[in-house]
């Protein structure tokens, strides 16, 4: 979710296969670079190797271009190795959220065939997304301090968690400003 | 270390590392995410200085609208732009991949290009995939040999016809231009019939819907009217909004890293002899 030069990404923090849970505490949010976060939803190994992909290439860039990634050339990239994989994808769901130039915020997801999809307001991904939708709809509020913010992006995540079986166990949500970045865990329903 | 080498940026197009794997997951009762569709209404026309293009701004995931504000038009070449039906990754995949081709193209030959070139590319590439990368397409420019608007299907097919609709909202739209289309439009007259028939396409399609999106493309200028007609506003923003107080939410831990400005690199004198 945007913010006022900020934003916060949020996730869930179980692990699951079907309807059995394996892990309560598992970390779905990686970090590319200081303002430069991703969340993979969908197939946990995809989402492991997608994000080892990313950070190799995001260290080869670093290394030729001596600087970090923008968001929407990172958010391109993305795209593009999931494309590659066209008619045998990852089973990945991205969420990516930066800090542009001038500490303009940058949100985007796309689905696991690489299809971009810009918002300047909210993104969702998973399978609460539906739920997800609908409560972003109406809680988002344009132009938020960091604050309310996060209140409001972990009102809309605990909520929508709560009415899908296969979400849960607390939240994770970092909120990111240009000065520094706020890491916090939510508790939540534990079912 | 030959699987090392598949990190390594490959040389493009596509790989099929994963297909056996995501079969026997399929198999094995995973369900496979959906993609994003752009169950569209794209249209064209041509006028009597040039070509209008048309398209709606949804983009759906199965039932549900992903982005009620996206841009089906894309852009091609300053003088031509496609508008995208189907599979949301395709059409952006293949007009980008094209695009930058025509870019290519201009470099090596110094000429603008021209309709059919994006044309070739586009229905070669499409026909050589026999189907499976879904983008419908409508494409449309002006170029030296005067005003084309050309159709083109998943399978690589094309038509070229003075005024073409592509997408599930097609039948809706193809109404409006069969009764109201005839030769020798003017711009506003032009721009008037293709929201119309998008907008017939928005309120009777499911799959289409938001805003309307316009291009007018004449020769030497194109003018790309994003939202031209908002007929679908937000109407239920409940004025007060929630409020939630902060420490609302119960926190278990927190982290606060503070970020350190990034140190610049100093400008370095040459060393003097």
């Amino acid at each position: 979710m945007v913010g006022k030069n900020c934003f916060a990404i949020a996730s869930d923090r179980r692990l699951g296969v079907n309807l059995q849970t394996v892990a309560t505490d598992f970390q779905r949010i990686y970090k590319i670079h200081d303002k430069l976060y991703i969340g993979l939803s969908g197939l946990a190994t995809d989402a492991q190797t997608l994000y080892q992909r990313l950070i190799f290439r995001h260290k080869l860039y670093q290394l030729r271009e001596e600087r970090d990634m923008k968001p929407p050339t990172f958010a391109s990239l993305v795209s593009a190795i999931l494309y590659e994989k066209r008619f045998g994808p990852y089973f990945c769901q991205p969420v990516i959220a930066g800090l542009d130039d001038d500490d303009v915020p940058f949100i985007c997801t796309m689905d696991c065939l690489g299809a971009k999809e810009l918002a300047k307001d909210f993104v969702v991904s998973g399978t609460a997304s539906e739920s997800l939708y609908g409560v972003c709809e109406s809680m988002y509020k344009p132009n938020m301090e960091p604050e309310e913010l996060f209140e409001t992006i972990s009102q809309a995540l605990l909520s929508s968690v709560d009415r899908d079986c296969l979400s849960g166990w607390g939240g994770h949500v970092l909120l990111v400003t240009p000065t520094e970045v706020q890491e916090k865990t939510l508790k939540g329903r534990m079912d | 270390m030959a699987r090392f080498d598949t990190n390594v940026p490959t040389k493009g197009g596509f790989s099929f590392d994963l297909c056996q794997r995501n079969d026997m997951l399929v198999k094995k009762g995973l369900q496979p995410p959906t993609f994003r569709k752009t169950g569209t209404t794209i249209v064209g026309l041509i006028f009597q200085d040039g070509v209008i293009l048309g398209a709606d701004t949804r983009a759906t995931e199965g039932p549900i609208v992903a982005d009620k504000n996206c841009e089906k038009i894309h852009f091609m070449a300053p003088n031509i732009y496609c508008c995208g039906a189907g599979t949301a990754a395709d059409t952006e995949a293949v007009t980008d991949m094209v695009s930058s081709q025509l870019q290519l193209h201009r470099y090596a030959t110094g000429r603008e290009s021209r309709v059919v070139t994006a044309l070739t590319l586009l229905k070669s590439h499409l026909f050589s995939y026999q189907g499976h990368v879904s983008a419908a397409l409508v494409l449309g420019g002006v170029d030296i040999t005067g005003p084309h608007l050309h159709t083109v299907y998943p399978h690589g097919s094309t038509d070229t016809l003075p005024f073409a609709t592509m997408g599930s909202g097609s039948l809706a739209a193809m109404a409006v231009f069969e009764s109201k289309f005839k030769e020798g439009l003017t711009k506003d007259e032009g721009v008037q019939l293709v929201s119309e028939a998008i907008c017939s396409g928005i309120f009777n399609d499911l799959g289409s819907g938001s805003n309307v999106d316009v291009c007018v493309i004449t020769k030497g200028h194109t003018e790309y009217l994003r939202n031209h007609q908002l007929p679908n506003p937000r109407t239920y923003v409940s004025s007060r909004g929630y409020n939630f107080v902060k420490g609302h939410t119960e926190v278990l831990s927190a982290k606060i890293t503070p970020l350190k400005p990034k140190a610049e690199s100093t400008e370095v004198d040459a060393m003097e002899e």
